[in-house]
């Protein structure tokens, strides 16, 4: 703190707090969406820094698709339970009924019935003004235009071409009965800013991060862990490969990569050296010419 | 292992610059951030591959590709919105804010220029400074940037030419001797090939100046922070049981310590700063912009909206002011509109008073104009329903910022920099338009009519107004008549000037809109209690025929009886008690009726009273005679007859 100076890390963080304090006075009920990533684990930290001493003023929602990994699960609940946080789980129990999954219906459709129409439902089952998401404007193109506090309509939809400007840090907050605002207060986090935060704050995170050796599929440039939910192609079949998570999604999109990385600093030593956009590693977004921004309009997170 | 550690120590404590860039589709604005994120190593690679498939083999990646996001841009060929790029180097992280330089978009400019220490500014080479460049500059400076680098590209279009380069430089310090920026560096680039962008270039040897990363990495930007005055917005408030509360927020402004003697806005209340709590320990100070929390030493009412500062260091405290306003939407300002004004953590109503002139951003030129559409910028009067805490946008960006948002469609329909408080003399001296703010729509209704009042109380509610100048012995004759009419048993109240500036207008003064804002709220209150019944007698000065016309408007005018309490000056300074006229006389009060400010008798009261000639009692009775003769009064109720016993 010389010369009255703080350093980019803390400048995130305050604006983040800023964020997270706005919402929670503005909105009748906002609630955090808990995806048990990194980026969650950096926004519930941050959480209870905005509102200390106090608990959170809102409820964690986890959108699950049922086919996260099982540590995840482990890890959420952990948390939950740590923080005194209230934990609202949402599945869209009338799909997993049905069976969806990504190898039948492909990668699409499977994400738009157990997440988007999961997430959407879940919002308007908790009543829910204003959800707080982790996501990071570096992350993906379109995201790059995204708002702090980013304008749904009655039906969940995000209109590219009508936002809001946002000056300062003053958000517009007024919103109409049925439509609700998208907050991210991580906006202008980097991956690197969120690996290197961690490791300052010792913020705990799913050790599905740190690389180990486990049995995967080798699927174009991706490595598929094996587990109950993996279907083979033909051809394919299991090799032993030390490998670690950039990201995690549901077990049967979301790749692994070839890494030594055990520790929050070895993954920043990665960082360092290799240079990869950490979706690329998530199925989804490779779909289809700008899928993301599809999936974002719908009401994808 | 260490050469992590070593990595990770330097890059938590990096200073953080916010960057705005501007320019127009074909000065290659996207092209030179492309430039700068390639050069220091920060485009990832799977980015430059799916690039690849959208241009041809043959072709070096389009740089400017990478940057559109969506695909409807993609389509258009242009960027539309704002979109935010990260990169940083061993000394800095940046943020860049990246705007069009379309003539539409003067709204995303501003948008990115609100946050930004430093903006870039293009200009071609081969076209010189057009009039797109200098709106960048204009908006830059507008919105408070003291930074800008002006990088003059395509120099190799030109042979990299030391007179094209002279030339242009030139021609932009000419224009910006008009604006106010302290720092503007001009730089001849390419960045296609990277000249003069992250490393000087060897194709131009006369430049002896720095490259743009050089300047990103060297300019001293926190001295534009207001370190001076302690400006805290209380955010929320953290209760987490009876025994612990903490005011939460952003520090816009100055430094805080323990300790330290502080008031809160409105309520000027003062207390101590106990400690600043924070979830990593208490504090021994803070500065902007960082996010804490307060803990005061005495258990006061604070709540969102306040501003907690230092007392011998006050922000204005006012509802008129002027500012410069951009504006944001498609449906143009509505000149008299009122709108939501968003200004720290205080939402509050606002009137658009008028505008001044709007400005032409290429010309700098100011025209009169009624109101300001789409992209336009001007200078507008308005008021709020309640003070904001401010300060002029010049000496504090945090606390001279607002956005406006329309009622219906939720729109940020407008942004504005605050110049100052209005001057005394050109505040709006209007009850009535304020008054229409606060006609909101009504929820539950009570079940009582005011015919079933009328019925209990045996009266017809009215309000009788007195006015007069200081010492004319209107709140004599407005008690005299109080009792009278109590002795008859009718329901009454009286409403002076002590009573209600001890109280409800505490916060105001005697400036002109104070003194009609003041006025604006004894007729409120009238109506209020002659709604419910009540008989009310209001003695006020009230000075011109405009404000008791509002005053009558606001009651009701089959409810307003104007009393002139008529008397000379002469008279009313030999009987005055208040001690005014003293007090003007030795210079010590202004703006007082009938002295240096003008008192314009009523033009048709309902009564005169002659005071120089007429006994109280003589007054009060003729006052009652009118309200008998008008049916104000139920004669049936009065001379001391019980309620009870009126049906025969």
């Amino acid at each position: 703190m010389s010369n009255y100076s703080i350093s980019h890390l803390q400048q995130l963080e305050a604006e983040s707090i800023h964020i997270l304090r706005e919402v929670a006075s503005e909105f009748e009920h906002p609630v955090m969406m808990y995806s048990v990533g990194k980026d969650s684990s950096v926004m519930l930290r941050l959480a209870q820094k905005a509102f200390f001493p106090q608990k959170l003023p809102f409820p964690l929602l986890h959108v699950d698709t049922g086919f996260k990994f099982k540590d995840m699960y482990t890890f959420r609940d952990r948390m939950a339970s740590e923080l005194g946080a209230e934990l609202v789980v949402h599945r869209n129990e009338t799909a997993i009924t049905d069976g969806a999954n990504p190898f039948d219906l492909g990668t699409q459709r499977c994400c738009g019935l157990l997440k988007t129409q999961a997430l959407l439902d879940a919002l308007k089952a908790g009543d829910y003004d204003a959800a707080i998401g982790g996501a990071r404007r570096e992350e993906e193109k379109s995201r790059a235009k995204e708002r702090v506090f980013s304008f749904r309509d009655q039906f969940g939809q995000w209109d590219p071409k009508s936002q809001r400007p946002e000056l300062w840090n003053l958000y517009n907050c007024q919103i109409a009965q049925g439509e609700s605002i998208r907050v991210f207060p991580l906006s202008n986090w980097t991956e690197l800013d969120i690996w290197m935060y961690i490791d300052k704050e010792d913020i705990p995170v799913v050790p599905m991060y740190f690389a180990r050796e486990q049995d995967v599929v080798v699927r174009g440039e991706q490595l598929i862990p094996i587990d109950a939910t993996t279907r083979m192609l033909p051809g394919e079949k299991s090799e032993r490969i030390c490998c670690r998570f950039r990201t995690l999604g549901c077990s049967p999109c979301t790749g692994a990569i070839r890494s030594d990385a055990k520790s929050v600093a070895d993954i920043i030593a990665e960082m360092m050296t290799v240079r990869i956009s950490e979706r690329s590693t998530r199925i989804i977004d490779h779909d289809q010419e700008g899928s993301m921004e599809l999936k974002k309009r719908e009401g994808y997170f | 292992m260490n050469d992590v550690r070593t990595f990770i120590e330097e890059n938590t404590s990096k200073q953080l610059l916010r960057i705005s860039t501007a320019g127009s589709v074909d000065d290659g604005k996207s092209t030179l951030i492309g430039r700068l994120l390639a050069d220091s190593k920060n485009i990832y690679e799977d980015h430059l591959s799916s690039l690849k498939k959208l241009v041809r083999d043959d072709e070096a990646p389009d740089l400017a590709l990478l940057l559109d996001g969506l695909k409807a841009e993609r389509e258009q060929g242009i960027t539309i919105d704002v979109a935010y790029r990260y990169f940083s180097t061993p000394k800095r992280k940046f943020i860049i804010a990246d705007t069009p330089g379309h003539e539409q978009y003067t709204r995303n400019m501003a948008t990115g220029a609100s946050t930004a220490n430093l903006s870039i500014v293009l200009v071609d080479a081969r076209n010189g400074v057009l009039t797109q460049s200098r709106r960048h500059a204009f908006i830059a400076s507008l919105l408070g940037i003291s930074h800008i680098i002006v990088a003059v590209n395509k120099m190799d279009l030109v042979g990299y030419e030391e007179a094209t380069y002279e030339s242009i430089k030139q021609d932009f310090l000419d224009y910006a001797a008009k604006l106010n920026i302290t720092d503007i560096r001009v730089i001849p680039v390419s960045a296609l090939n990277g000249d003069n962008v992250v490393s000087k270039s060897s194709h131009m040897p006369w430049y002896t100046g720095q490259s743009i990363l050089e300047i990103l990495e060297d300019v001293q930007f926190l001295s534009d922070r207001n370190m001076i005055d302690l400006r805290f917005p209380v955010q929320y408030v953290l209760r987490p049981n009876q025994d612990f509360r903490s005011y939460a927020g952003t520090v816009a402004s100055g430094v805080i310590r323990p300790g330290d003697e502080i008031l809160v806005l409105p309520g000027q209340i003062r207390s101590r700063v106990k400690s600043i709590v924070t979830y990593d320990g208490d504090l021994e100070l803070a500065f902007p912009p960082m996010s804490i929390s307060m803990q005061l030493e005495d258990e006061v009412d604070v709540s969102r909206g306040d501003m907690i500062v230092h007392p011998n260091n006050l922000p204005r405290s006012e509802r008129h002011f002027e500012a410069m306003v951009v504006w944001m939407d498609e449906t143009p300002m509505n000149p008299g509109g009122h709108y939501a004004i968003k200004h720290a953590t205080q939402t509050a109503r606002v009137h658009i008073d008028h505008m001044e002139y709007s400005i032409d951003v290429d010309t700098l030129h100011k025209k009169q104009a009624g109101h300001l559409a789409l992209n336009e910028i001007g200078r507008v009067a308005l008021t709020t329903v309640r003070p904001l805490f401010f300060d002029p946008y010049s000496k504090n960006r945090q606390t001279g910022c607002f956005i406006l948002s329309d009622y219906l469609t939720n729109h940020t329909v407008g942004a504005g920099m605050i110049i100052d408080r209005l001057p005394g003399d050109r505040t709006p001296r209007d009850v009535d338009r304020i008054a229409e703010s606060a006609a909101v729509m009504s929820g539950v209704k009570s079940s009582v009519s005011t015919k079933d009042r009328r019925l209990q109380y045996g009266q017809d509610p009215c309000t009788i107004w007195l006015t007069g100048l200081v010492g004319s012995g209107k709140s004599e004759i407005a008690f005299a008549l109080e009792k009278a009419l109590q002795e008859q048993s009718f329901a009454v109240v009286v409403l002076d000037g002590a009573t209600v500036r001890s109280g409800l207008s505490r916060d105001l003064g005697f400036s002109a809109p104070d003194q009609a804002e003041h006025l604006r709220r004894v007729a409120e209150m009238s109506r209020i209690l002659n709604d419910n019944g009540l008989i009310v007698i209001a003695s006020f000065l009230s000075p011109s025929e405009e404000i008791r016309q509002q005053v009558a408007a606001l009651i009701g005018k089959d409810r307003y009886v104007e009393v002139f309490v008529e008397a000379s000056v002469a008279w009313c300074k030999a009987h005055d008690t208040s001690g005014c006229y003293d007090l003007f006389q030795r210079g010590e009060l202004k703006n007082l009726a009938g002295m240096d400010y003008p008192y314009e008798a009523p033009e048709s009261p309902d009564l005169k009273i002659a005071r120089e000639y007429e006994q109280d009692g003589a007054s009060v009775r003729r006052i009652l005679e009118h309200l008998e003769e008008s049916g104000k009064l139920d004669p049936r109720h009065g001379k001391g007859q019980q309620k009870s016993s009126s049906s025969s």
